[in-house]
């Protein structure tokens, strides 16, 4: 086990050094000057030249990748070019945002998408499954930022029941921060709940036609415990993979719903920047959710240990 | 369970009314349509920056609604016989955020970093001046390098903005993640791309005219959003509402609409000199210009992508200036004389590489120029950028013709000196003509307003012949505003100016 760990740590280092330096270059490769579209309207070559010399922009890309890794090693990630704030104090302000709009969403996907898929496998063929299945595939196939608009202008403007957009720290008021969070929830979760629901239903089905349900039927247990207990369990372990990487992907930010309803999170944050040519940012977040990524896939990996005892030996 | 559900709706209903009482006793909540940059007055590059600056930042000078300087900071000025020596009369009694006096000595430090910070964005704006004097507490002197006429109007924008030289000295580099100003707001805390906080400084000179405690800017990017938020209660205000929402905004009967002609225009820059890319006939030859702009129906295109509801222009100089050439009339839509003029110029059909940026709204603008420009014998390719890469292509001269949008200043010499003299900053078509450069010089070398207009007139008659840059409209400034906002006035530059603005019930 301890090997184990130790041995998916030691492969972390050198996958993010990978990925930071590939996204680096490919920000590079990117057409248009940084300093020139930080220059702002005015483009006064003296600035432009002053923003080079401030952020190492006419050093060679390697020089400029080893400044930033040197930093990152001591902590300093580097300011933002567009607003001067340390990126690091940035990726901690959209951290708790992010954090618990992909909890949210992760809740409103699982009890959606696991019990759907769980009837429609169970209930296979039928009205149930049929509409499971509707359900599922409009739930994939409707754009976020559609069903963001569509319901910020039926609950908030029509209605007038919930706040249309932004965010509101829980720190401040809870109550407000949920008001806020129900909808952008609900939009990402519904998303991603068709996935687990197409996920939790083939694997209910295989886990169904297995041996092992067919012996605890003949042993006579009831439906529920056949279903929930025997099949179930073991549908879980694909189920689990999914969602957990689902959510890293979460926690690496969601563009649009944070764009429609205004919620300052990774997505928004890296969007702006690379339109920004904000380097330094772009490279933070990358970092992070890059280190996010790894550390879901180890914890679905440990989860397996956890539901799948045949994995321990 | 029903029952449950109405219940929970209910409580969530008056929970959320409760909140919005509580809170915005007089909060004033502004939807802005971007996200601004870095808050330093002389670091700062965004239109949207200004908008915040506006409540945080006095100036000495400002503008008001008909475009004419009048004081803020400064309550008198006056220029010597040659124009080179500008005195100014201070405020008395006024102080930065932090408490310390406002006074010569602080304008002088602001006027230095604004010439000698590094990166200062205001050095080109303020450039003429050679050394500032301070005559007594309350009196300073800028004296000039030479005689130059747009500087009051850059000191009532970013340029005039004081900042508190104790704050500006300890802060240095971090100065605008904590910025210390004079105005009737002070800065309380920022999340980046989410809100900046300000509150009434209990210290302004002019504190009986603020009723407000609390003004919050949040930046949301999609127009429509932003009216849904003022729809449902969360905003008061809205920047830049989209064109194709203000008939919601009029129907509305909670809301009202504001709105201004910009000092901005949107024009199409043609290379006429840099690079490789200049060398066709668009680019060498005026009369192809000529057809090309014959070719083109402003009122079409202010219909049909703006409903309307811009104000269609041939000139650089918005029509709320007072150096705007009422006698400079827009050419009517002429295919035919278009054909002649290319005949003219021996060519038959002439194709054009149209850079827009990515945007829906200037997409439709670039659009319509192609299928007008068409039947006249222009075969227009639309390219859609990207803005950064845009502004790069621009630099390089790496473009044939582009549609571009200028913000616009109060001074007419910003919207054309940059633009249009053979060595401006901004020449991205390297276009020039020495009379030009002679007019736009003369105009800036007198505070004569006559002597002014008449060089612009004449400036802009070089303009209308040789049209480096064919100026399509000004866009208009439009404001959402709940009806219970009172007191806000619409001004041409786009600020929202907080004195006098105030919430009823």
């Amino acid at each position: 086990m301890f090997a184990f760990i130790f041995r998916r740590v030691l492969i972390a280092v050198p996958t993010l050094l990978l990925i930071s330096l590939m996204v680096f270059s490919l920000q590079l490769l990117l057409p248009g000057d940084p300093a020139l579209a930080l220059a702002g309207e005015e483009r006064d070559p003296a600035v432009i030249e002053a923003i080079r010399e401030q952020y190492h922009l006419n050093d060679p890309m390697i020089v400029q990748y080893g400044h930033w890794l040197a930093g990152v090693f001591t902590g300093d990630w580097g300011i933002s070019l567009r607003n001067q704030m340390a990126v690091t104090d940035l990726l901690l302000s959209k951290l708790p945002v992010t954090l618990e709009l992909a909890i949210l969403a992760m809740l409103v996907a699982l009890a959606i998408g696991v019990t759907a898929g769980l009837v429609s496998a169970v209930k296979k063929g039928t009205r149930w499954d049929f509409g499971a299945n509707v359900i599922a595939l409009s739930g994939i196939s409707i754009p976020n930022f559609w069903l963001g608009i569509m319901l910020i202008l039926l609950v908030s403007v029509r209605w007038g029941l919930l706040p249309a957009s932004g965010y509101t720290s829980p720190l401040e008021s809870v109550s407000r921060n949920l008001e806020m969070m129900v909808m952008p929830a609900l939009v990402l979760g519904t998303a991603i709940a068709a996935i687990m629901m197409r996920h939790t239903r083939s694997a209910m089905i295989q886990a169904m036609q297995a041996d092992y349900v067919r012996t605890a039927r003949a042993k006579g247990l009831s439906e529920r415990v056949v279903i929930l207990k025997h099949a179930f369990r073991n549908a879980l372990v694909p189920v689990v993979t999914m969602g957990t990487l689902q959510f890293g992907e979460l926690l690496s930010g969601a563009v649009l719903t944070e764009q429609v309803f205004t919620i300052p999170g990774f997505g928004k944050l890296i969007v702006d920047a690379v339109f920004n040519r904000d380097y330094a940012v772009v490279q933070g977040v990358v970092l992070f959710t890059g280190t996010v990524f790894i550390v879901m896939n180890f914890i679905a990996d440990l989860l397996y240990f956890l539901l799948n005892p045949r994995l321990r030996t | 369970m029903r029952r449950f559900w109405k219940g929970s709706a209910l409580a969530l209903l008056s929970a959320t009314t409760l909140f919005a009482h509580a809170a915005s006793a007089q909060t004033l909540t502004i939807g802005l349509a971007e996200d601004p940059d870095q808050l330093d007055p002389d670091r700062a590059r965004s239109y949207v920056g200004r908008i915040v600056f506006t409540g945080m930042c006095d100036k000495l000078v400002d503008l008001d609604d008909k475009l004419n300087i009048v004081p803020q900071l400064a309550t008198e000025w006056s220029w010597n016989d040659d124009q080179t020596v500008l005195t100014m009369t201070l405020r008395d009694g006024v102080t930065f955020h932090d408490g310390t006096p406002f006074n010569a000595e602080a304008v002088k430090y602001n006027i230095e970093r604004s010439l000698n910070l590094p990166g200062s964005n205001r050095r080109n704006e303020i450039s003429a001046v050679d050394h500032v004097e301070v005559v007594d507490g309350h009196t300073v002197k800028l004296h000039l390098k030479q005689p130059f006429a747009p500087l009051l109007a850059a000191l009532s924008d970013r340029a005039g903005m004081m900042i508190s030289p104790k704050a500006a000295e300890e802060e240095g580099e971090n100065f605008s993640r904590n910025p210390v100003c004079s105005g009737p707001f002070k800065f309380v805390d920022r999340v980046a791309q989410d809100k900046i906080t300000l509150e009434k400084y209990a210290g302004y000179w002019n504190k009986d005219a603020i009723h407000l405690d609390r003004v919050i800017y949040r930046p949301i990017p999609d127009a429509t959003v932003r009216l849904a938020n003022l729809q449902s209660g969360q905003l008061d205000i809205i920047d830049r509402a989209a064109t194709s929402d203000l008939k919601q905004i009029r129907d509305d009967s909670s809301l009202k609409l504001e709105s201004a002609v910009s000092l901005g225009y949107s024009g199409i820059t043609i290379n006429t000199d840099h690079g490789p890319r200049a060398d066709n006939p668009l680019g060498s030859d005026p009369r192809v210009r000529e057809a090309f702009e014959l070719s083109i129906d402003r009122n079409i295109i202010n219909q049909v992508a703006y409903d309307g509801e811009f104000t269609p222009d041939n000139q650089p100089i918005s029509t709320q200036s007072p150096f705007h050439a009422h006698s400079l009339k827009s050419p009517v839509r002429d295919v035919e004389r278009a054909k002649a003029l290319l005949k003219e110029a021996g060519v038959d059909r002439v194709s054009i590489d149209l850079m827009a940026t990515n945007s829906p709204e200037v997409m439709r603008v670039a659009q319509i120029i192609q299928s007008m420009a068409g039947q006249a014998g222009f075969d227009v390719k639309v390219t859609a950028t990207e803005f950064a890469t845009m502004l790069d292509s621009y630099d390089r001269g790496d473009f044939q013709a582009g549609l571009l949008n200028w913000s616009g200043r109060a001074d007419p010499d910003g919207n054309l000196y940059a633009f249009l003299t053979c060595d401006g900053t901004l020449n991205d078509g390297e276009y020039c003509n020495a009379k030009l450069d002679e007019q736009l010089n003369k105009a800036r070398r007198t505070n004569d307003t006559a002597a002014r207009h008449e060089a612009y007139e004449a400036a802009e008659r070089i303009l209308l012949t040789d049209r480096p840059i064919i100026y399509l409209y000004h866009p208009n400034w439009f404001w959402g505003l709940s009806k219970r906002v009172e007191g806000f006035k619409p001004y041409p530059d786009g600020m929202i100016r907080l004195t006098n603005v105030s919430l009823g019930s």
